[in-house]
């Protein structure tokens, strides 16, 4: 059954503001995701430089024996990435949704400060609504 | 010609006819102006409770001109002067205009004579917005709390008016509460009037 592992989102500077797990198999503890986060920043600004074409982004997707990382980079640096089975389809997508919720629910929260951790009930509110609807859909196919 | 278009030009502004205006704007737009309004009050008070306070001036400001606004395009400039006439009015048109939709219901207090209460299911102020816990029972509905009383006090009805969030068991967010509490004058009024 396809399913997400796990979500991180990154802010700007490569720190973890956001971190999510689903399940046993993507857990990680603090110390571990903060690393990975950083990581994956770094990986993600070599390989635009590496890049044999011109005009890259940075990596979108990396696929690995027993999993999947899809990555999404907003234009303003964000990076939203989501560690899931191999073969999961449409995570796309669900890096669009949760970019969208991040814009409505962390953005528009006046007691949010910039680049901080996300604390903000309302987004892990419709974030859970959100992959649970994409779950459904999954098992429906 | 140049310049002449087809707009009638009036010679004093104060003749121009009070439009309809634009029925639409942007919420992401009021959003992010209100999310700023709440950031820079924070900057300016010491504690809770002030915040609270400053946000109802900002709303007191509103209600005043609204009342103004709605009496006479919507109201053919009528005066209300009953208590449930000036409610329905609140509950009704002035959040219709405000907010797109009239307020989920509007009830008379049972504890005590004088308190009315309008309560939503989500004020559309709160949409994005979450309260970090260390805010305790601050409620950014603070700013519609003010709007309703500066309309009520321009109207003649002096109210003391605060918004509260409502628990309710099998739904994760609270419902919010308008609690609206009338001075004895009103009351007094109410009861000559027969």
């Amino acid at each position: 059954m396809a399913a997400i592992y796990s979500l991180y989102i990154i802010n700007k500077s490569g720190g973890l503001i956001f971190y999510k797990d689903y399940g046993s198999k993507g857990r990680m503890d603090t110390n571990d995701s903060l690393r990975v986060a950083s990581l994956w920043h770094s990986m993600h600004a070599i390989s635009q430089q590496l890049s044999p074409t011109t005009g890259c982004s940075g990596i979108e997707l990396l696929e690995a024996d027993t999993f999947d990382l899809h990555c999404f980079q907003s234009l303003t640096g964000t990076k939203f990435f989501v560690v899931c089975e191999p073969g999961t389809q449409h995570m796309e997508a669900l890096l669009k949704v949760v970019y969208e919720l991040y814009t409505d629910y962390v953005l528009k929260n006046p007691f949010y400060e910039m680049e901080m951790p996300i604390r903000c009930k309302l987004f892990d509110i419709n974030l859970t609504q959100a992959v649970q609807k994409d779950r459904v859909v999954l098992l429906g196919r | 010609m140049i310049g002449t278009g087809k707009i009638k030009q009036y010679a004093n502004v104060l003749d121009k006819p009070l439009g309809k205006g634009k029925q639409e704007v942007s919420l992401s737009a009021f959003a992010f102006l209100f999310s700023e309004l709440v950031q820079y009050n924070q900057t300016q008070v010491d504690n809770i409770s002030e915040l609270e306070t400053r946000l109802e001036d900002a709303g007191y400001a509103v209600g005043a001109r609204v009342l103004e606004l709605l009496c006479h395009r919507d109201k053919g400039n009528r005066r209300e002067t009953r208590l449930l006439g000036i409610l329905s009015f609140v509950h009704s048109t002035v959040w219709k205009v405000l907010f797109g939709k009239v307020a989920d219901s509007l009830e008379k207090g049972t504890e005590h004579e004088d308190e009315y209460m309008i309560s939503e299911k989500e004020l559309l102020v709160n949409r994005f917005i979450s309260i970090p816990k260390d805010m305790g029972t601050f409620h950014c509905g603070a700013f519609v709390a003010g709007i309703v009383k500066g309309v009520l006090e321009n109207a003649g009805f002096p109210a003391v008016v605060t918004a509260h969030f409502v628990p309710v068991e099998g739904q994760q967010r609270p419902r919010t509460t308008i609690l609206i509490k009338f001075a004895e004058e009103v009351l007094r009024r109410e009861a000559r009037l027969g």
